[in-house]
């Protein structure tokens, strides 16, 4: 009997198995080619075979080697059920197969923690379909109709004074400003969230940054997106379409040297400024751009050398939320001349009121909206174990907030933004709409527009391979051969096609409801099929 | 739908004629109750215009309980209506016992205008506060020159038992502001009757307010008068209240509050920095549902609009002595079938109408 080796990896300890056909197999490679990780090879096998090539049977034995495809076992090429293999294959004759009883989690903590992209796998629960937009117009208001009538569906972004603090007053039966108010942008309730050029190859970062503007240009819809933390290219920054784009800061910095040189060539302002506190995905973890990922565009665009680029945790030098406003927001207000609002991100927590109040309470006003991430967020690169097993979900988070506020009369004052998770099973509209009764001005989200590029990660394990360089999207990698697998103009058609639908379908849940306007904290148009969620969220249970 | 009028007249007229304003817009729940507010008294309380008048529908404790309040607050009671009621079998109301119209003097003499305001607001919450507790009875307005009827039954047969019909010179006044219809919506509670009254504003809303969380959840921190809440309709007295009354902005803006221009049509205006900044800051003042609103203001004017997409009706029509305002055009031809029908106006969803007191009708649009 030979000996096992049990601590060697073997290929049914990894998540995912190869199913391969041999006889379907003409041997074209193209597996093997397409595959990323290195998952499969090709091998020669020697096999003990029987054929009968005449007319009649004439049966004949023959040892023979012939080439197979196989599953290389090893962690690091471990196979990550992405597919690629299936999708090029003339023959489908071969298959990734998801592998319950793998043993990854033991086997994969040799080098340290075990890191990757996507979003949480344990806590992909969606509290948003327990909820349903329950109080239909009916006998004693009239539904809309959600083609012929038209509809407002637009967000601030920035610092709303309360109605006394508004510095008007009334000349000749009419009101004039007497002094400046804080700047306030009206957006599309739908924000690009912030993905940066290096987690995202500079072609996807482009094809978002196309579907952005031509949604602006074309359609009319005024979608902003966010640059993410790895600024952005000059050209762009001193073109027009600027003022399409949230410039994000994060405790990295990367990218500012470029954005301040920049600034005194932009022609116009850009749509707001987003300082990145945390990330849902990984909150209390900064980014995480692995060497893989920093190709020579990106250090010049970062200003840094090949290496891993960690951003801090936190912000140095914030030490508290005075801090925060005093020398954060007012110095990135005062860097546009006051004329950009300048918002704040924040990873869900149980601290989120805390911060929202403090948010909401400070003297200077200069907090023009707090985006709330949760923990369905997804990342580029993080430790699993953050990924996993830290953050807060965010749709209690966003009504608890919006409560806050409720409560001191000052709903509305500082916009509220969630994301992390939204449009997780591709229905953005209803989450968003959810979103906006229980409190959120407007959502963001990230995840989905790279599957809309093309991205096949999911929250079950598939691919979540944002880390390694080696995106078989070509959307997370810098790698120039696999960059040339996505198609932008396609990429970009396709988000700009699902936003137009996301409007439309926006307006059939807002036509029921008898709304032209966002139905923002209106909760009493929900209802929810979970007693717990409804007791939670203050809406009306229903069976 | 809940149909909603008002009247204003030169000459002081008789409630008889805001109910056959009423009566022929009949239709299905319409006729469950009879409400309505007079401003510019004329009849028994003529002489006494400007001292506060209070409005009320309680038991007798109830009416020991407020008399105990205001004798220790030093309100001294000049004139009273206590109307006899005709108690004939068979009428449909759900009466109280006792209705008490009654006019105080000011514990002392206050000229502050704000002050004496905050007094009769004060002292009508502590009142209702004090019957509500007890389940002792209704407070409507206590407020000078303005007077509160309101009951739940058949509209003629209240008027019937308040003897409305016989037009006897004791209750008149130049401005009623009227509706005939409980909120059949939610439970039946008189409080939930339109119109509603806040330190001289009166308001009547049909339809449907779809933002009423939204807009409850605002108002309820905005001023320590904006309570109750038992109908949707009262986010519109409390919005019309913030906006003249706290904020001191004129009628125009009153409409960009609760019915904002579109995004598209605020960039073309030259106001548009004023209209955005509305926009933002009230935005949880809107109204997004159907609806059409009749008001009455501390001066006398009248006014009224539409909800944005104009799904509630209304019109107004008139001649140089008396306009009328009324959701169904059947009510003005029953209490003025000689005016000028081709002159009445069918304001549109964007249009203000403001009758003054030398009734002029002043229309513009938002």
């Amino acid at each position: 009997m030979e000996t096992v080796k049990t601590q060697d990896i073997a290929v049914n300890d990894l998540m995912w198995k190869i199913d391969y056909n041999a006889e379907r197999c003409t041997m074209c490679g193209s597996c093997v080619a397409s595959c990323t990780f290195k998952a499969i090879k090709v091998e020669v096998q020697r096999k003990s075979i029987t054929l009968s090539q005449a007319n009649k049977p004439e049966p004949v034995h023959q040892q023979c080697a012939i080439p197979v495809i196989k599953q290389v076992a090893s962690i690091e090429n471990a196979c990550r059920g992405c597919g690629m293999c299936e999708r090029v294959c003339p023959n489908n004759a071969i298959r990734a197969v998801r592998n319950p009883d793998n043993r990854r989690n033991l086997l994969s903590r040799d080098n340290g923690p075990i890191k990757r992209g996507g979003r949480t796998n344990l806590n992909a629960q969606r509290t948003l379909d327990k909820i349903i937009v329950g109080r239909i117009s009916q006998m004693t208001d009239p539904s809309l109709d959600s083609q012929r009538h038209t509809f407002d569906i637009r967000s601030p972004l920035g610092r709303i004074l309360s109605p006394k603090e508004l510095p008007m007053q009334i000349e000749n039966g009419k009101l004039v400003m007497t002094k400046k108010t804080p700047p306030v942008r009206w957006i599309y309730p739908l924000i690009f969230s912030d993905m940066s050029i290096g987690a995202l190859s500079t072609r996807a970062w482009e094809a978002v940054a196309m579907a952005t503007a031509y949604l602006n240009e074309r359609c009319g819809l005024p979608v902003r997106m966010s640059s993410g933390e790895g600024g952005m290219p000059v050209k762009l920054m001193e073109s027009d379409y600027l003022k399409y784009f949230i410039i994000q800061i994060a405790s990295g910095h990367f990218g500012w040297n470029r954005i301040i040189k920049a600034m005194p060539r932009m022609k116009t302002d850009p749509a707001g400024v987003l300082i990145k506190i945390g990330q849902g995905a990984k909150p209390g973890d900064g980014g995480l751009l692995q060497a893989e990922k920093v190709a020579p565009h990106v250090q010049a665009i970062r200003g840094v050398p090949k290496a891993t680029l960690s951003s801090p945790p936190n912000h140095q030098g914030l030490y508290s939320i005075e801090e925060s406003v005093q020398k954060m927001h007012l110095s990135l207000n005062a860097a546009f001349g006051f004329r950009v609002p300048v918002a704040i991100k924040c990873a869900a927590s149980s601290t989120s009121v805390s911060v929202y109040n403090n948010l909401l309470r400070d003297p200077y006003k200069i907090c023009g909206g707090f985006f709330i991430d949760g923990i369905q967020g997804g990342t580029g690169a993080a430790n699993e174990i953050s990924l996993d097993h830290t953050g807060h979900p965010v749709v209690s988070k966003i009504r608890d907030c919006y409560n806050a506020a409720v409560e001191q009369g000052a709903q509305g004052q500082i916009p509220l933004y969630g994301g992390g998770g939204i449009g997780m099973t591709g229905n953005a509209a209803a989450d968003a709409f959810k979103m906006i009764c229980l409190g959120a001005n407007g959502v963001f989200c990230g995840k989905i527009l790279i599957q809309l590029l093309g991205c096949v990660g999911n929250e079950q394990g598939r691919c979540n391979a944002c880390n390694t360089g080696k995106c078989p999207t070509g959307i997370c990698t810098q790698n120039p051969r696999l960059v040339k697998r996505l198609d932008i103009d396609k990429g970009a058609q396709k988000i700009v096609d699902y936003v137009l639908a996301f409007d439309s379908e926006l307006r059939k849940l807002m036509a029921p409801i008898g709304n032209s306007s966002l139905p923002v904290g209106r909760s009493d148009a929900l209802v929810s099929t979970d007693k717990a969620i409804a007791d939670k969220l203050g809406i009306q249970y229903v069976c | 739908m809940c149909r909603i009028g008002a009247i204003k007249s030169k000459k002081p007229v008789y409630p008889s004629m805001a109910l056959r304003l009423m009566l022929p817009q009949q239709e299905g729940h319409d006729n469950s109750g009879f409400a309505m507010v007079m401003q510019d008294l004329a009849g028994v309380f003529s002489l006494y215009k400007d001292k506060p008048l209070l409005s009320m529908a309680c038991t007798k404790q109830g009416a020991r309980l407020v008399e105990d309040y205001m004798a220790a607050q030093n309100f001294i009671k000049m004139a009273e209506w206590l109307p006899v009621p005709n108690k004939q079998k068979g009428l449909d109301i759900q009466a109280m016992p006792y209705y008490i119209f009654r006019n105080y003097d000011y514990p002392e003499h206050i000229e502050d205008k704000e002050r004496r305001e905050t007094l009769l607001l004060d002292t009508r919450l502590e009142l209702r506060k004090i019957l509500t507790e007890s389940k002792q009875g209704y407070i409507y307005s206590f407020w000078p020159d303005v007077l509160t009827l309101k009951e739940i039954g058949d509209p003629r047969d209240i008027a019937t038992y308040f003897r409305l019909w016989d037009d006897t010179g004791v209750l008149l006044s130049k401005n009623i502001i009227v509706q005939c219809r409980q909120n059949t919506n939610y439970k039946i509670v008189r409080y939930a009757a339109h119109p509603f009254f806040l330190q001289g504003y009166t308001l009547c809303a049909n339809g449907e307010n779809t933002f009423y969380t939204k807009n409850k959840e605002f108002q309820k921190n905005l001023h320590r008068g904006y309570i109750g809440f038992e109908s949707d309709s009262q986010n519109f007295l409390y919005t019309l209240h913030y906006v003249l009354h706290e904020l001191k902005w004129s009628i125009p803006y009153y409409k960009h509050v609760i019915t904002p221009l579109p995004f598209a049509e605020i960039a073309e205006r030259p106001d548009r920095d004023i209209l955005l900044s509305i926009r933002q800051s009230l935005a949880h003042l809107e109204i997004n549902g159907p609806n059409t609103i009749i008001a009455g203001l501390p001066d006398g004017r009248m006014m009224t609009c539409c909800d944005s997409k104009k799904l509630r009706p209304v019109v107004v029509g008139g001649d140089d002595t008396t306009i009328a305002i009324s959701s169904e055009v059947c009510g003005i031809n029953e209490i003025l079938p000689d005016r000028n029908m081709e002159k009445d106006i069918y304001p549109n969803e964007r249009e203000v109408v403001v009758i003054n007191n030398d009734l002029e009708v002043i229309r513009w649009k938002q």
